[in-house]
């Protein structure tokens, strides 16, 4: 379908921003991207009368390391960190998530502000700043804060998001030596919203696992940082009895609901699956 | 506030300026306005990859676009890519192959092949059926499809070696 009828403005300053969205409330969205924006519109689940442009504003894209931190600007898209050199360097879970957000056409467009604003749960940035710690830089006519990535998703596509405030970028704490990464995820076809999936992160030294972080995607209304399984492999060696208990103890971090694509104890199982899979991945 | 924005998009290698409404996407935008009805609309959420048209040199969704948000920019259809000849060796190997049947794809397909063409010439089957998989075709089951682009990249090596 066409998106039903809506104003349109692209303002050059945040400060812009701040003035259309206070003087215009709900019946403003901010359009970055639009890879999802439009979607809905186009699907009618949305009808803003008013969209605000914000690719308008200057400084809000691109990708920087300031000390043991990596910045990335709201406006960056999910293309720009596949293919980032900064990114395979410092952060490679990034590098390693990206392909598996829709496809080519999407990335190109697709911005990792807009992402980690719609907050789906089976959306790929929002777990991988779960997983690497990140924090999420947010604007405001008030001024600026800074908000966990593990504190800003609060329940199915809601956030710690405040009316009139602009995702203005995302900082991530650079892991030190000896940390690997990996994301896996399971979908129909490729390219697909991930049924599940995990973006895995520990130190590995001799085949042992430390500062172990296992962040699921699709296995509940937010991106899940699985405590109790971190817990069970923290300090080990994944064999194959520290695997199953990891993989038993998921059960009380994971409360998957029942889909199209399968029922709870289908995607606590896939879940369980993956997870062994990172583990192994992690350690060797 | 603004229901209609003049912009100025170059097609083809054209400037092209119109007011067009804030709503209006921009394959609707290339469709009824310009008139080139090359690139197809399918599920118009997305999905489908009928739409893939090139927006400064990268492939994008014409259904995911507004017209206005292409204000400034360069968009290539299958038009103007076809009359330059640089799709002509993955326009040989699709009709050699029978990579087409209704032919309704074709456009955004061969917009998507060029693309893998250009920036990974040493992909592999697999990695074409990856970069294709945003491209739906409901006739030829995609073998085909893959057949001739595998064919025009090895093509191209054998040419480079």
């Amino acid at each position: 379908m066409k998106a039903p009828p809506f104003a349109y403005a692209k303002p050059r300053s945040l400060n812009e921003v701040f003035a259309l969205a206070e003087q215009h409330g709900e019946d403003a969205k901010l359009l970055a991207g639009g890879q999802t924006l439009l979607a809905t519109l186009n699907m009618r689940l949305s009808s803003p009368a008013l969209l605000i442009d914000i690719t308008g504003v200057p400084g809000l894209a691109g990708i920087e390391v300031k000390g043991n931190t990596l910045r990335i600007g709201a406006l960056t898209t999910h293309r720009a960190i596949e293919h980032s050199q900064e990114i395979a360097r410092h952060l490679p879970l990034l590098a390693q998530a990206a392909p598996h957000i829709a496809h080519v056409a999407i990335r190109n467009a697709g911005t990792i502000g807009g992402s980690l604003a719609h907050g789906d749960p089976a959306a790929e940035w929002p777990a991988c700043c779960v997983a690497l710690d990140a924090a999420i830089v947010v604007a405001a006519k008030s001024g600026e804060r800074r908000v966990k990535a593990r504190e800003f998703y609060r329940g199915l596509f809601e956030t710690a998001l405040g009316a009139g405030e602009v995702i203005t970028a995302v900082e991530f704490p650079i892991p030190g030596v000896g940390y690997r990464s990996t994301f896996l995820e399971l979908a129909r076809r490729h390219g697909d919203y991930a049924i599940v999936g995990v973006a895995a992160l520990a130190k590995a030294t001799g085949g042992t696992l430390s500062d172990v972080r296992l962040a699921f995607i699709g296995a509940g209304p937010t991106p899940i940082l699985a405590q109790n399984a971190m817990a069970a492999i923290e300090g080990k060696q994944p064999g194959a009895d520290a695997i199953a208990a990891t993989q038993a103890a998921l059960a009380k971090d994971l409360a998957p609901t029942g889909d199209l694509n399968g029922s709870p104890a289908t995607k606590l199982h896939l879940a369980r699956v993956l997870c062994g899979r990172a583990l192994t991945a992690l350690a060797s | 506030m603004d229901t209609t924005i003049e912009t100025t998009i170059t097609v083809n290698g054209t400037p092209v300026t119109r007011r067009v409404p804030a709503r209006q996407h921009l394959i609707d935008f290339l469709r009824d306005t310009v008139g080139l009805t090359g690139s197809h609309i399918g599920c118009e959420h997305g999905v489908c990859g009928a739409c893939t048209v090139r927006v400064d040199g990268a492939i994008l969704r014409g259904c995911l676009m507004l017209a206005v948000q292409a204000n400034g920019r360069k968009v290539d259809t299958i038009e103007g890519l076809s009359d330059s000849g640089e799709l002509a060796a993955l326009q040989k190997a699709f009709h050699e192959h029978n990579a087409l049947q209704c032919g309704f794809c074709t456009p955004g397909m061969l917009i998507a092949a060029q693309d893998l063409v250009r920036t990974k010439p040493t992909a592999s089957r697999d990695e074409i059926r990856e970069y294709l998989s945003g491209n739906y075709c409901r006739c030829t089951g995609y073998h085909a499809i893959v057949d001739a682009v595998q064919e025009v990249l090895e093509n191209a090596m054998g040419a480079k070696r």
